[in-house]
């Protein structure tokens, strides 16, 4: 197990390294600095502030120097953009945000999605079963920017329950639409996959062995059907969750919460480089590790893999 | 192989009546016996319809309307809400859109944009696939493991922050989603291809070739290939929905196609905006050819799935 631990930390790094190297040279042969405006300025006065900034310095400089403030010291410099600014404040403003809905959507996804499924499997062709089906094959065409309008359609301009936008402070009846649009498509992945599963699971020879010892089917399900059942959910997972970060973008710009997203998606449109790659290297590095837990959850659940 | 028959003389009779009997009960292709059972799913086969439909109004959509998606109306500009609803007199069928132009029009460009990226991105991505995947496979061993390290590598860099830097970086233009799409869609189609090159690889028939001399690449192209096709065939329908979504993502986001050209993403996102007006057709038509759209793609791969690979089911 442990030897598995290490090569698969072994990935990630480099993996995480290349993310950075493409997005930093890619920056970097950008066509325009971050600072040429309408206005040109003096060529004195662009000295300077690319000295200020450091680039004026080789590429690799500053790519050591920028790794170096971010581990040494959680610093991902200045905002090219807003000259208060840092891209720590930014990263502190919409962090918790994108963070509160987005753990909730995703939590939500695994419960609901993983119990409608496991249901309509223990209850194959009951009306509950085809009611889950149905359901999980609209839901793949809905996602993230086609629920969300609807969703402000349905609750706020017509029946006028719930606020089309906003963050509030996180007040339950802002978190609602933006969760049920983020968590939909992947609750009824989630959904199908653990009912395939689950199927496949329950005509297997170990459970007919354990229906045949007499076992209750309330054992039969969570002692024995539930661990093989979870593993190619767990593999979704990994999907599910690059799916639900790049989806913050949309949540953030729909319903104008204000999370990372937002920033990301405003920087893109300045080309505020600064945030871009710092918001590049905390989602990237979130989810790059993220993978990596779910590879060793999966070897830990199922011996098999660490071959 | 004569001689052999000759001594077999006296039983010809025999041989040519099975013959006979044999050319009565046609042969059946695998191809024949997998359109069979695709022509039997019903839903699959509504979807192809549909999805016909589709590619017609994109191709000749332009034909049914003497609006162009480029002129702007001055008399609805500004009174959208009252003016500008869906009409069959005025042969605005679908209404006009925030900045006065037919929408219509405007749906046609947008659904061929959504289809091009659609069909083209999984191409690429397919072709790709398949030969990175089918070397990697048949050739094994050293090579093998450094083309799949580095696909490992490549699947675990979460690909649209890639693909929105190069549109930023790169300026936003649909040749650029092009590329930034296809840098990565081949990558799960590659390790599709070379599981199962793998399992072909042992099979006697690539033997049999192997030892007859037959150059590593051309039995690659004659014989691992056209093996791989129903796998590659099913995977590549459900790319297309795939991709048609990654691009509305971007377009949604305003970093994909640019004014005048449009895509269902961009046209859902403009339609989002302007709803608090109470335009809803702006939402609605770009909504639902998106939905049928997806939803007939999904309908037919899983058709074609159950029709190729009747054991799967």
């Amino acid at each position: 197990m442990l030897s598995f631990i290490v090569r698969r930390v072994a990935v990630a790094i480099p993996t995480l390294l290349v993310l950075l190297i493409i997005s930093f040279w890619l920056m970097q042969t950008a066509p325009g600095g971050p600072f040429n405006s309408e206005r040109p300025l003096p060529a004195q006065v662009l000295a300077n502030i690319e000295a200020k900034y450091g680039l004026d310095q080789p590429m690799w400089k500053q790519l050591v120097d920028y790794l170096k403030g971010i581990i040494t010291q959680f610093d991902f410099g200045p905002s090219y953009k807003y000259k208060d600014r840092t891209v720590n404040d930014i990263i502190a403003q919409g962090f918790p945000v994108t963070l509160k809905y987005g753990v909730i959507s995703f939590v939500l996804a695994i419960v609901v999605g993983g119990a409608l499924g496991i249901a309509a499997a223990i209850r194959q062709n009951s009306w509950l079963d085809y009611f889950a089906v149905g359901i999980t094959i609209g839901a793949q065409v809905l996602p993230n920017f086609v629920m969300a309008p609807i969703l402000i359609l349905v609750f706020t301009l017509w029946l006028g329950w719930l606020p089309g936008g906003g963050w509030n402070g996180g007040q339950w009846d802002h978190v609602i639409m933006p969760v049920i649009a983020l968590s939909t498509s992947y609750m009824a992945s989630i959904a199908r996959l653990t009912r395939s599963s689950m199927l496949e699971v329950l005509r297997s020879n170990f459970i007919r062995t354990a229906r045949a010892k007499g076992l209750p089917d309330r054992v039969i399900i969570w002692r024995h059907a539930l661990k093989p059942t979870i593993l190619p959910v767990v593999s979704y997972l990994g999907p599910a969750f690059v799916g639900m970060v790049t989806g913050s973008f949309i949540i953030d710009s729909i319903f104008s919460t204000g999370g990372v997203g937002y920033f990301y998606v405003n920087a893109a449109f300045n080309r505020d480089y600064a945030v871009m790659m710092g918001l590049t290297f905390l989602l990237g590095s979130m989810t790059i590790l993220f993978n990596m837990v779910v590879d060793i959850l999966y070897a830990w659940i199922d011996p098999k893999i660490r071959l | 192989m004569s001689n052999g028959l000759t001594t077999l003389n006296p039983q010809q009779p025999r041989t040519a009546a099975m013959a006979e009997r044999m050319a009565e009960v046609k042969g059946r292709s695998l191809w024949a016996d997998a359109r069979a059972r695709f022509v039997r799913n019903k839903a699959a086969m509504i979807s192809l319809v549909v999805l016909v439909a589709v590619f017609l109004f994109a191709f000749f959509g332009h034909l049914l309307t003497q609006y162009d998606n480029e002129t702007i109306d001055w008399n609805v500009l500004g009174k959208v809400k009252e003016l500008g609803k869906p009409s069959f007199e005025n042969g605005h069928f679908f209404g006009y859109d925030d900045s006065g132009r037919d929408l219509f029009a405007r749906v046609v460009q947008g659904t061929q944009v959504s289809l091009m990226v659609g069909v083209i991105g999984a191409g690429i991505a397919v072709i790709v696939g398949t030969i990175y995947g089918a070397v990697a496979g048949y050739l094994g061993g050293r090579i093998d493991s450094v083309m799949m390290r580095f696909v490992d590598i490549a699947m675990s860099v979460p690909y649209m922050f890639v693909l929105i830097l190069l549109l930023v970086v790169f300026g936003r233009s649909i040749e650029m989603i092009f590329v930034g799409i296809g840098l990565t869609a081949w990558l799960d189609m590659s390790r599709i291809v070379r599981g199962q090159t793998l399992s072909i690889k042992n099979k006697e028939f690539i033997e049999a070739a192997v030892a007859t001399g037959v150059p590593s690449f051309t039995i690659i192209r004659r014989h691992v290939v056209p093996n791989l096709l129903g796998v590659v065939v099913v995977y590549a329908t459900l790319l297309v929905p795939q991709m048609i979504l990654t691009e509305s993502f971007i377009s949604f986001l305003g970093l994909g196609v640019q004014e005048p050209l449009t895509s269902w993403g961009a046209l859902i996102s403009e339609g989002t905006s302007t709803m608090n007006y109470g335009t809803l057709w702006q939402l609605f038509f770009p909504l639902a050819f998106f939905v049928v759209s997806i939803f007939a793609f999904f309908f037919i791969g899983d058709g074609l799935r159950d029709a190729l690979d009747p054991k799967d089911r």
